[in-house]
This record gives structure tokens, sequence and C-alpha cells, in this order.
């Protein structure tokens, strides 16, 4: 079978139709606040019909990289405009326009700014997708860093609680990690025998052990690879949440505004853990088995300690918030599992996290809308009057708390199968899964403890008397995310025979560095 | 080889422009009636702009080979595409400042700004083209001596003038300490060129060659303001008039670097392992004090003052790397710079008009006052800061990268961590302009058309040319084959 | 029978129906009580008649599971969508299908939110029929876990106002404990049989590979790794059925749960406890199952004494009914101890399958006893709004043919010959006896037991003076009538003749031994 003819460069369609956009929105006259967010909800439509199309186009048979695109941006350093999506990446694109789109819907209500608000979701936007999409790693930043700073105004300046504090505080967090890494891409740039940032030469000479070879630090001779693997891994890790690095977790999701929870729990930690994965897992394969089975257990901890602070938390954007970070944890352990069945549950557990973040923060903020207050415990009764925003939040814990025939369940159990299947690479493997496991019962615990605050009992009908249905777009918000926790329930293939081809080439690539390594 | 007389004079064409365009703006201020003399500034812009399209003709020749570099009026200045290039920064500053400075209040409008503004100009193309001692110290003065006198150019206002004398004081102090530096070095080479002094060096006593270089640095060091010579800054800053201030902040440290570059690349490449080390200190001091510094700031021009104390320190790890790719960072380094930091400076002295206050909190609310502004200073900050899409990314990627391939290591990390602190205080700026409210919000603020041009320029600049970076670093790194 | 060239999914068919009803329900208005009423009525009474169907077109003389389907569903861990039955799961099956429209019946005085009332409870009935027809581990579990979450929320907010939250979450909180360990279980076969390469999900392919498997995983010696999967199913399915000490989840959910999800639970749901013993965990673990089965038994005896005491001393009449679930279940547990007992000791067989008989009979007849004796405790609790044994009395005088009912019921519970209750619990006991003749001595002490609370509930309810209070009560209604006749006359049947079912279950069962 052929690959598909595209004529137009889709990828940049998809990575600057939401930038043009941006740029576009601040031209529009400023009291004509329903033309912004119908341009807004029209430029952001329509990048997810192009990451469907992209979606539905790739040749899942072929596999590697496609709708590939390259053109010369500073030659002799080897920095090229170089796009391309591969099983990974595509189901990472199609996910961020997908909260894109759904974060604009339920934006529409937010009478401050809406111009100014949308160009910054959609320059964000913009950004992470391009982090998905580059082929070349100093686009690769670029983009990172583009995606850092439109977060920072639209916590400070649409957020709540303490909105400032925590968005100089994720930031500067995030910032201190990509740049940390940015470091660490540098040095292999100049340790690689070619100089070049393309990804596909460094992760073919990655493949050929270039960068296994010894160097010299302080006057002592260490392996590359083993120096700046964890350097890299953890400065993305930091945006991923992983702990000890997720302090600006729970502050920034809890103050940004609905749509900038959506993006950052939704997507931005998958940026990070994305990051992580194609720079510091591909490109030094030999790190990577010799630090993965340490870092592991960061992420144990990350999953057992906030699944267990989420249940002691008494506002429900803090359980959430918590909660995303065990979720991200779970993306760690697959790919310490450094086998096909471990990476694919972690790549779809990005993505299914993704749209279960989405779509929990999107319910708490149209709860939050109505009734003032994130407090469980003036919350209540909430299902009476917003069934469907129930009924999105209920099958979102169902994925957060892992029950089968939801898409959370097909990602975990992939990850905790691929450790099981890993159990060569350390003795104590298995261990990781027994340990990480009661995660899943305390989250159910969690998710059943805020439903209940929150939807159920009594609906104090004087503290909230106005409190009306949501609107048809939340709705429509609602539904265009949930259908996908279902649909990869049941037809796990839809993602999961997409992630495979992606994911087997470092699969591979890490099998090679393990038997180089045991030599 | 003898010269021709004219290819004596086609090396410093830019300066013979500026001459005759400075003559011309006397003429014209003895001409135009008092309520005209605003008119003036298109005048020096025009001028300029003649200097400025002779350069780059000349710059494009030299890029293309039409024409070879070469040593003129007798090894005094040499006429190669780095000297070029920099006479194209420290033009474009003179023609963005002038922009600014055309309806900044105090100034009132009068012949003498623009012409030692531009005999300033004139100097500091000399600069980076001379190649001897004693050119290099003429140049200097030159420069020196009209800055001294434009940053005390409001006589009636205390703070202008405290910071005329100030910067006069302490210009007067460094350039002393470098002319004994100076003297050192001609003392025991007998040599004046920077080519013969190279030649002789490495026959000299290891400590003379260090004092002499110690020497000469505290010049160099007060002109690009790095620490411990930073101290005139942000009193200098503050106190001379806004588009001084810009000018300052831009063409005198970029000529202070082209000065720096060429002396060291060229008169102590023998001492380069004494440098190196002594550079990637100050670099690494100038940077961090700068950023530290900055974080406390209340005064914009203050703490653009500070954030330019630490710019140097970035750009001073490009010298530190002394190879081809961290001489080409640093002139590309200094190129984006002088962009955006106009930038950031006409968004000040716009503000300063209206609100007639430096302070940051008067920024509150700009965003809903005028978005265009604020989103022009929005785009100077994180340009300065180092965030894409901006070019400024580009330019600290590329000295970052320098350092790490000249085994500086140590030095790229640390810039790495600089660059974090430096983008905690730009986004404070921000933040005042999109996040903090204020009463004012319902006033757009009154933009002269000017300025327009001026803003539009640089953020255009910072915007494209992250598409363009390919040419411009091009031109960099050819310019630092000369070296 | 074949559809388009393909077999008929009539399996399929069966187990989604009622989410496709629950789908629709969700789709009308929200006002439209009868509509709710007759579509969920409608989509349960489909697999009744489907089921009805199975069963008699299941071949007996052929061994092995029958309309069998099979389709790749998730190839990176190579699971199926691989359904099959026997005569067990048919049994089952049909018992569910049956329930399921009576529940239904009964809950159609649900004032509260009906539409989502009628929906989540034939989605329940999709998750309970799924695990009854799963040949997949993976797919087995699935379904396991698919059938708690409408469970919780029939619970939570259906349930009484007064503990129904708490009782909610220890539910499923217990519950999902025990999946925990159901769910590392089975990965860890997965990863044992080859994990990516090799490894499978198929419960046949598992049953012939896993117990022969040698070697070590993760530097730990088979023997143990199988120790430990044998407990981590063995404690997941404990709880489920439950066996004691592992029961304290069920008197506060069976207790709070609404008429009709207590029906369920005790009827079926507990089932599934029992279910996944004899349908994974013998296959899968004979020589560790005859190892532990005195352990098992210990603990069904146990729960036949202790949930008997504990019924006993119970003044909540749903309460005391909850207990007795524990006890009447420990026949089943009991029951099949010996058959675990057997696998391992192929001398005792003949015993074992005549206990195994029975506790799967138990299966059917306390599913229909437990369903009837909660509803009818619903019955007088809609009348009366309280649960208080004490505050009853006398009321066969107002209500004579509830009472009738009531005592039919209550003594199909304790087991009096004729009806199902007493073939089943005799079956076992007569199985048990040469096997483990202490403990099956001790338990049946317990029976004596259960006389004595069934009768303290007859008599606090029914007999004394009539409380003034309930001088107005009404009789039981034609419609509460129809959702417990149908039990009562299954109930008739079985006692009077139990062969028209156990064949059915001893083709099944009989293929536990080979």
């Amino acid at each position: 079978m052929t690959i598909p003819a595209v004529p137009i460069p889709i990828l940049s369609f998809i990575v600057f139709t939401p930038l043009v956009g941006a740029l576009l929105l601040l031209l529009i006259p400023r009291h004509q606040k329903d033309a912004a967010r119908a341009f807004a909800a029209a430029v952001s439509g329509f990048t997810l019909l192009l990451a469907l199309w992209a979606f539905v186009a790739y040749d899942r048979s072929a596999g590697g990289y496609q709708f590939v695109e390259r053109m010369s941006w500073l030659p002799q350093l080897g920095i090229h405009y170089y796009v391309g999506v591969d099983g990974v990446s595509l189901p990472l694109v199609l996910l961020s326009a997908l909260v894109l789109f759904t974060g604009v819907l339920v934006s529409w209500n937010i009478e401050d700014r809406p111009h100014e608000l949308f160009a910054f979701m959609l320059l964000l936007a913009s950004g992470i997708m391009g982090v998905f999409v580059a082929r070349n790693l100093v686009l690769l930043f670029f983009f990172y860093e583009i995606a850092i700073f439109p977060k920072y105004f639209l916590i400070a300046i649409w957020g709540s609680t303490r909105k400032e504090y925590a968005a100089m505080k994720l930031v500067l967090y995030t910032l201190v990690g990509s740049i940390i890494a940015l470091v660490g891409a540098l040095a292999l740039y100049f340790v690689s025998p070619v100089r070049t940032f393309d990804m596909d030469v460094l992760r073919e000479l990655a493949a050929r052990g270039a960068f296994a070879r010894t160097v010299e630090v302080f006057g002592q001779a260490v392996r590359f690879d083993y120096l700046w693997f964890l350097p890299v891994f953890l400065g993305f890790a930091v945006t991923a949440g992983l702990w000890p690095f997720h302090n600006w977790v729970p502050d920034g999701h809890s103050a940004a505004p609905t749509a900038g929870s959506m993006f950052l729990a939704g997507v931005v930690m998958k940026v990070g853990a994305y990051s992580a994965l194609r720079v510091g897992i591909e490109l030094m394969p030999g790190g990577a088995v010799y630090w993965l089975p340490v870092v592991v257990f960061l992420a144990v901890v990350a999953a057992l300690y906030s699944a267990a602070i989420s249940l002691v938390q008494e506002d429900l954007k803090y359980v959430i918030a918590f909660s995303s970070i065990g979720h991200m944890a779970f993306v760690t352990i697959g790919f310490a599992a450094m086998n096909v069945t471990g990476l694919t549950g972690a790549v779809l557990q990005m993505f299914s996290h993704g749209v279960m973040a989405a779509i929990l923060f999107a319910v708490v903020g149209m709860v939050y809308d109505q009734a003032h207050t994130r407090y469980l415990a003036h919350l209540g009764g909430f299902a009476r009057v917003m069934p469907l925003a129930t009924l999105g939040f209920i099958l979102g814990g169902l994925v957060a708390m892992g029950m089968p025939g939801f898409s959370g369940f097909v990602a975990e159990f992939q990850v905790f199968a691929g450790i099981w299947a890993a159990r060569e690479t350390a003795w104590w493997y298995p261990w990781v899964v027994i340990l990480a496991a009661p995660s899943i019962a305390l989250s159910a615990a969690y998710i059943l403890r805020a439903l209940q605050a929150t939807f159920f009992g009594d609906l104090d009908l004087k503290r909230y008397p106005h409190v009306r249905d949501v609107t048809a777009l939340d709705k429509v918000a609602i539904v265009t995310l949930a259908v996908w926790f279902v649909l990869i329930g049941v037809f796990p293939r839809v993602m999961t025979d997409l992630i495979q081809t992606g994911v087997e080439p470092i699969a591979s690539l890490l099998q090679g560095a393990m038997v180089a390594s045991l030599r | 080889m003898e010269l021709s007389w004219g290819a004596h004079l086609w090396s410093v064409l830019p300066e013979i422009v500026l001459v005759l365009a400075t003559a011309g703006i006397m003429a014209v201020d003895a001409w135009l009636p008092e309520g005209r003399k605003r008119e003036l500034g298109y005048w020096a812009i025009g001028g300029l702009g003649v200097a400025l399209g002779v350069t780059v003709v000349q710059a494009a020749q030299l890029a293309v080979g039409v024409a070879a570099p070469y040593e003129a009026f007798g090894g005094s200045v040499r006429a190669d595409l780095a000297a070029m290039l920099f006479r194209v920064i420290f033009i474009l500053s003179g023609i963005l400042t002038v922009a600014i400075s055309m309806d900044f209040r105090p100034l009132r409008q009068s012949g003498e700004y623009y012409v030692l503004l531009m005999a300033s100009i004139l100097g500091m193309g000399l600069m980076g083209a001379a190649v001897n001692l004693v050119t290099l110290y003429l140049a200097l003065e030159t420069v020196g001596i009209a800055l001294y006198l434009l940053a005390g150019y409001l006589r009636d206002t205390p703070r202008s003038a405290e910071a005329g004398l100030k910067y006069f004081l302490f210009g007067v102090f460094s350039s002393t300490v470098m002319l004994y530096g100076l003297a050192l070095l001609y003392g025991f080479t007998g040599e004046i060129a920077y080519a013969r002094i190279a030649q002789v060096l490495p026959e000299l006593p290891a400590p003379v060659v260090t004092a002499a270089l110690l020497l000469v640095l505290v010049g160099f060091g007060f002109k690009v303001s790095a620490v411990p010579f930073h101290f005139w800054t942000p009193d200098v800053y503050e106190g001379a008039p806004t588009p001084v201030t810009a000018f300052i902040s831009v063409a005198s440290k970029s000529a202070g670097f082209a000065l720096l570059i060429r002396a060291m690349m060229e008169a102590f490449p023998t001492a380069q392992a004494s440098w190196v080390a002594l550079m990637a200190a100050l670099a690494f001091v100038t940077m961090t004090v700068g950023n530290l510094l900055a974080i406390p700031q209340r005064n914009l021009k203050r703490l653009l003052a500070y954030s330019s104390i630490a710019q140097a320190g970035y750009i001073l790890i490009g010298v530190a790397a002394a190879s081809p790719l961290g001489i080409a960072a640093s002139i590309f380094y200094l190129g984006i710079y002088t962009l955006t930091n106009i930038a950031a400076f006409a968004v000040a002295v716009i503000m300063t008009n209206v609100t007639g206050s430096e302070e940051i909190r008067d920024l509150a609310g700009l965003s809903r006052r005028s978005p265009g502004l604020a989103l022009a200073m929005l785009a100077a900050l994180l340009s300065l800061g180092g965030i894409p899409p901006l070019v400024g990314f580009f330019a600290k990627l590329f000295v970052f990268a320098a350092a790490i391939e000249s085994g500086l290591l140590w030095l790229a990390i640390a810039g790495v961590l600089n660059a974090m602190v430096a983008f905690y205080y730009y986004i404070t700026v921000a933040r005042a302009m999109y996040v903090d409210r204020s009463p004012e919000e319902g006033k757009p603020v009154p933009i002269p058309r000017p300025s327009h041009f001026t803003l539009w320029f640089t953020v255009a600049g910072v915007l494209l040319l992250t598409v363009l970076v390919y040419p411009l670093y091009r031109l960099a790194q050819m310019a630092a084959q000369a070296f | 029978m074949t559809l388009f060239g393909y077999p008929f999914p009539i399996l399929t068919l069966i187990t989604f129906t009622p989410l496709l009803g629950a789908g629709l329900i969700a789709l009308t208005p929200r006002d439209s009580v009868r509509l709710h009423r007759g579509l969920a009525l409608f989509f349960s009474l489909i697999p009744l008649a489907l089921s009805v169907w199975l069963w008699l077109n299941l071949d007996l003389s052929r061994p092995g599971f029958q309309f069998v389907e099979r389709v790749v569903w998730f190839p990176q861990v190579n699971a199926q969508y691989y359904l099959g039955v026997d005569g067990l799961s048919v049994m089952l099956i049909f018992l569910t299908a049956l329930l399921t429209p009576l529940g239904v019946l009964i809950s159609f005085n649900i004032t509260q939110d009906p539409r989502t009332y009628f929906a989540l409870f034939l989605a329940l009935e999709t998750g309970i029929l799924g695990v009854f027809v799963s040949l997949d581990l993976l797919l087995f579990f699935l379904f396991w876990e698919l059938g708690l979450v409408p469970m919780y929320f029939l619970i939570n907010n259906w349930g009484a106002p007064e503990r129904r939250h708490y009782a909610a979450l220890k539910f499923i909180l217990y519950t999902m404990a025990g999946s925990l360990g159901l769910l590392l279980g089975i990965q860890l076969i997965w990863a044992a049989l080859g994990g990516a390469q090799g490894g499978t999900f198929d419960l046949l392919e598992v049953s012939r590979r896993w117990p022969a498997l040698q070697g070590t995983l993760a530097g730990v010696p088979m023997e143990v790794v199988k120790a430990i999967v044998f407990w981590a199913f063995v404690i997941a399915f404990a709880i489920k059925v439950p066996v004691w000490p592992f029961h304290t989840w069920l008197p506060d959910a069976h207790t709070e749960a609404p008429t009709a999800g207590s029906m369920i639970l005790a009827g079926i749901l507990l089932k599934l406890g029992a279910y996944g013993f004899l349908r994974i965990v013998f296959p899968l673990f004979p020589m560790e199952s005859a190892r532990f089965a005195l352990v098992l038994a210990l603990l069904a005896t146990a729960a036949i004494v202790f949930g008997a005491y504990a019924a006993l001393g119970q003044r909540d009449f749903k309460r005391l009914v909850a207990y007795s679930s524990v006890n009447h279940m420990g026949f089943v547990v009991l029951g099949i101890a010996v058959a675990g007992y057997a696998l391992g000791n192929p001398a005792i067989r003949d015993h074992a399958l005549i206990a195994v008989n029975g506790a799967a009979l138990q299966l059917f007849a306390h599913g229909l006893s437990s369903a009837a004796m909660f509803a009818l405790v619903g019955v007088i609790y809609d009348r009366t709004h309280t649960r208080d044994l004490e505050a009853y009395g006398g009321l066969w005088a107002r209500m004579p043919v509830y009472g009738g009912i009531l005592i039919y019921c209550a003594m199909a519970s304790v087991g009096l010959p004729g009806l199902a209750g007493f073939v089943a619990e005799y079956m076992v006991v007569q199985g048990a006896w040469p096997v483990f003749t202490a403990l099956t001595a001790i338990a049946m002490l317990g029976l004596l037991i259960t006389g004595a609370f069934i009768m303290k509930a007859l008599q606090k309810v029914l007999h004394g003076p009539l409380n003034p209070r309930w001088a107005r009560l009404p009789e039981i209604s034609a419609r509460e009538i129809l959702a417990v006749a149908p039990l009562m006359a299954f109930m008739l049947l079985t006692g009077l003749w139990p062969a028209w079912i156990v064949p059915t279950l001893n083709a099944a069962l009989a293929q536990l031994f080979g």
C-alpha cells in the first residue's frame, strides 16, 4: 500500500493555523467579542479537522514518519525546519487539537478580553503541536519554549486564587527543566560524529552507539549517555510532573482558568513526557537502559504519593491536579519497561490521560462557574442540574480509576504488562507493578469521593439558587472528548496499532542498548 | 602596496558621509525657524539613512567578494566585513534612536543633540575599524566625549546633569587606566599596530602581558558595562534622557564589543589562554550580577540597565569561546540585542511621555490601554529573555553552543541558569502590562509617527529574523572569519 | 443457526441487549416515566427469552464450550473477544436474565430519576452476563469490573438514605481491592506464559499450559509464583462470594441498596465469586486448590456458623436477610472446597461431583430465595419505612397474602424439603461428609441456627399483637406478587424435580475432573 498522496503540507498547516489564527484574532475589533469567539472556534475546529484527517490518512501498515516536510533553516549548524509524525506523535497531535477545540468551547463565557485569551490559547497550542511534529532538536526546543510563556499569561490574567504565584512557579519550573535539557541537547550535538540536530540522523547514530562513548569530565572518564541522560530526561520530566519535580503541578493546574487547566494537564504534561522520550530515551538509549530502572522508583513514589494526597484535598481542582501527577507517573513506568508493550501503554496513557484530564477540568470549571467555589464541603447535588456534565465527570473518573472498557485501563494494563514482561531488566521490576498498583485503588477512592461530594447528595438551593444546566457548547465539548474513552476502551486497536508502529523502533533501540551493555 | 586615495577614502566612506551630514544638520538648524525644529529629526534620519545606504553597499561588496578587506591610513583602520557590519549596527541604532527622540518632550528639539549623536556614531565606526592603539584610543574618546554630553544633555534636570557627570568621571577614569595599559604595551613592544604587537607579545614576560591585558580590559569593561566596571550603568541609564539611554545601551555597548573582539583576537591571540579564562570569569560575573540586581528594580530604566549588563555577560560568553562560532555568535547577538533593546526603550520613551514616570508599575493595564504597544514590549522582553519564536532565542542558542563547543560547559550551564533568572524579571514587567489593572485603562496611549516606525521596524525584526535567521547568521560568520 | 453465513452471535446479543436498552433509555426525555419502565422491562425480557432458547439448544452430550464467538480484540497483548458457554454458565445466565426483569418490576415505584436508574440497572445486567460468557481472562476482568460501576451508583444514589454513601464506597473499594489482585494475577500469568511473545489470556489455552509451567519468573520459582497468583485470585473471588472473613462489605451494601439492587446483589453478584472459583481457579490451579482446600472448607464452615449467628443477632430485617446470604453462600464454598480437594485426590471424585453439583444448584437456589426475600423485605419497607423487626408485629392479620408468600420463601431459604434450597444443601452435605466430616457436622449445626433466625424473623414480622401503627397497611400489590411468583415457581420446581437442571450442571462440572 502506498502512502496516500498529500497535496498540502498538512503538518505545517496543523501547527501554524493556530499561530496565524492568533495573530488575526488580534485584528478583530475589541468590542466584537462574539466574533472573536466564533473565529477562535473556527480556527481550532479547522485544526481539529486537519488533525483528524492526518490521523485517518496516516498509513498504519507503512509506519514510520509520514507527512514529512523539510526545509533549510540554518543548514551550516544542522538546523532544519523538519517535521513529520509517527505512531507516537500522531495521537498526541490529535490530542492537542481536541483539547484546543474543547478548550475554546468551554471558555466561551469568559468576558474579560476574549481576544487575548484565545490568542494565547492558540499560540500555546501551536507551540505544543510543534513539539510533537518536530524532527530537529532545535526545532523541538524552539516550539517547546514557545509553549511556555502563553501559560504564564493564561494563568496570571484569567486564573483564580494564587494565580500570579502559580503562574510564575509553573513557568520557572518548566523553563529550568527545559533549559537544562537544552544544554544536554547541545552537548549531544558536539559529541556527535556528525554535527547535526537532525533527529533521524542522531537516532541512527544512537543506534550505532555513537553516544555511548566515553568523555572526560573533570578528569574523570564517563560514558556520555550515562552522564547526560539523567539531566535531559529529568529536565523534561519536570514538565511531565514527575516526583519530586511536581511542585508546580497542583498550584498551576488549580490556579489556571478552565481551558488553561485542560491544556496544562491535558497536553502540556505530555509535551514533557514526549520530549523526554524523544530526546532522552531515543537518542541516549544506553543512558536510558542504565538509569530508567532507577528513575522508575520516582514514578512509583509519584503514583502513590499523588493518589494519597488527592484523597485528602478539600479543593476539587486540587484533587484532579494531584491525580494527574499520578497518571503521568504511569507514563514514566511504561517508558521504564523499555519494551513494545510498555511503551505502547505509556503513549496511550498520554492520550488517554490527556482526554481525561481535559474532561475532568472542563467539568470542574463548569461547576465552578456556577457555584463560585470549589470546596468539596460546599458543593453537592449538581448531578441534578447538569446531568451531562456529571456523566462526563463520571466517565473521566472511570478512566482515572482504570476501569476496564475505558481507555485508561487499556493504557495502564499495557504499562503493567510491559513491566512484567521486562522482568529480565532487573529482578525488582515486578515489584514496581506491585508497589504502584495500590494507587489504582486509591484513585478509585478519591474519584468517588470527589464525585460524591460534588454531584450527589442534596443541592443547597439557598446557596445556589440560580444554578443552571451547562450550555450546548459545553455539551459539545464533553461529548467530543468522552467518545474517545469508550472508543479506545472497546476498540483499543484504534490507537494501539498506530502507537505500536511508532514505539517498535524505540523498543528495538533500547533492546540493542541493553544487549550492548550486557556485553 | 600603496593604496590609492580612493581606497583610503572608501575605507572610511561612512564616516565621511556622517561628517557631511553633521555639517548639514548644523546648517539646517540655523536655517529652520524655531517652531519647526522638530523637523531636524527627519533631516538627521535622512543623513544617517544615506550613511546606512553607503555602508550596506560596502558591506555587500565585502560579503560577496567584490571588494577584499585591507588596511588603510597606514594601518590605522581596516575595511572588512566586521567593521562594516558594526557600522550598520551603529547607524541603524542611530536612526532608530532619532526616531524615538523626535517627540521626546524634554529634549526640546535642538540641533546639537543630533550633531552629538552623529559625532558619536562617527567615533563608533572608527572603533569597529581600528587596528592600532592610537586609532583605538582616539575613537574611544570621540565617542566618550559625545556621549558624556548627551547623557547630561538635560542641564536643567539634576538627574540628567548628575548622570552626565558620573558618566564623565567613570569614563575618564577608566580610559586613563586603559591608556596606561596601552602605554605599557607600546613601551614593551615598541609597536602600535595590533598585528605587530601580536608578533612581539610571546617574547614578553608573562606578568607584563597580563598587566597590560588587565589594564586594557578596564577600558573595554567600562564600555560594555561588564561587572565590576558597571557601577555607572544604572545611574547613567536612569538619569540620561531615555532615548540617549537607549542609544548608549546598544550602540556604545556594541562599539565596545567591536573594539574588544578585534583587540583580543588580533593583538592578543597568543595570550588566548590567559584571556579566555578572564573573559569567561568576566562573563559569568557580569551576567550573574546583572541578573540578580535586576530582580529588585522598580524603575523600568534601571531594570533595563541591569538587564543590559547581563546581556553583556552573554555576549562575553561568545568572546570567551574565542572560536569562529563564538565570535560569530557574539556579533549575531549584538545585532539582535540592538533591535530588541531599542524596541524596549521605545516603549519606555512613549510611556514616559504619557505618564511622566519611569516606574514599572505605571505600565499597569497597558495591554488594555494600547494592546499594540504592550505586544511590542512583550516581544522585546521575550526576545531579550531568549524565548522563541523571537530571534533572541537563536542569539542565546549560539553563544551557549559556542561555549559548549569550546569546552566551557560550566559557563553554558551558568548562562542558561541566568537566562532563567532573567526571564523572571522580564515577566515581571510583562505582568504589570497584562495582569495588573489601572484606572487609566480607558485612555489609549498616543504613539507619535516616528516612534511607530521604530516599533514596527524592531518588532518585525525580532519576529521575522527567526525565519530569516540563516542569512544573518551567515553574515556574522563571514565577519568573524576576519579574525 | 447462521446469520449471513456467520454463526449467529447469540451470546453477544444476550450480553449487549441490556446495554443497548440502557442507551435507549438514556436518550428518552427525562419525564416519560412510563416509557422508561416499559423500555426497561422490554429490554430485560429479551435476554430472558434468548437465554431460554440458549438452554434449550445447549447440547449436553458435547463436552467443552458452545456457541463460541472469537475475534481478535487487542493484538498487542494477544487478548481476544472470546465468548462461549457450558452448562454452568447457561444456568447462571438464565438466573441473571430471570432476576433482572423481576428487579425492574419491583422497581416500578422508583420516583427519583427513574431514567438513570433503569439505564444503570440494565447496564449492570450486561456486566454480569459478560462475566458468564467470557472465555478470555482480560475480557472476563473487563466485565467483572464493569458490573461494579452501575451497582455503585445504584447503592449510592437510590439506597436507603442514612448510610448509602458509606455502604457504596465500602462495596466498591472492597471489590476493587480484590480486583486489583485479580488483575495483577492475570498479568502475572500472561507474563509467565511469555509476555508479548506467547502470552495469552485465552482461558482454555491458559488452563492447558499454566498448570504444567515450570521454571522461574524474575528469579522466583514457578511454584511460588503460582501460589501468589492462586491467592490473589482466591482473595478476589472470596471477597465477592463472600467468604468469611472478607464478608464485612456485604451486610452494609445489601442493607443500604435499593430493593432491586439487593436482589441482584444477593441473587447474582455473589455468584460471580463462586463462578470464578469453578471457572478459573480450579482449572488453573488444580494442585494449589487441592492443597488449600481444607483452609477453604474451614472458612466456609466459619461463614455458615458465624453468618447464621450474626443473622440471629440482627434487629434490622434487611440486615438479617443479608447475613443469611453469608450463611447460605457458605454451603456453596463448602461444596467448592470439596471439589478443590478432589482435584488432588482422585479417589473422592464421586463425592466431590455430588458436592459441587450441590454447590452449583445452591447458586441457583439461593439466587431465587435471596432475591425473593429481599423483594419481600422491600415490599414491607415501602409500606412501613422501617426495617426494625421490633417495630413490626402481627402483620399477617393485615396482609395475609404477603404473609403466606413470606413464609413460603423463608422456608425455601431455610431449606425445607420440597423446595430448592433443600436439594442443594443436601447434595453439598452428602458430598462433603466423607471428605470433611467434622466440618460438615459443624456446618449442619449451623443449619439449626439458620432455622432459628428465619423463625425469629417470621415471628417478629407476622405474629404477635398487631402494632397499631400498621392498622391501615395495604396488602401486597399484584405487581409485587408478579415479581415474586416466578421465583416461587422455580423454587418449587427445583425442589420437586431437580433433574430439570442438574444434568445441565453436571455436564459442565464433570469437565472439572477431566
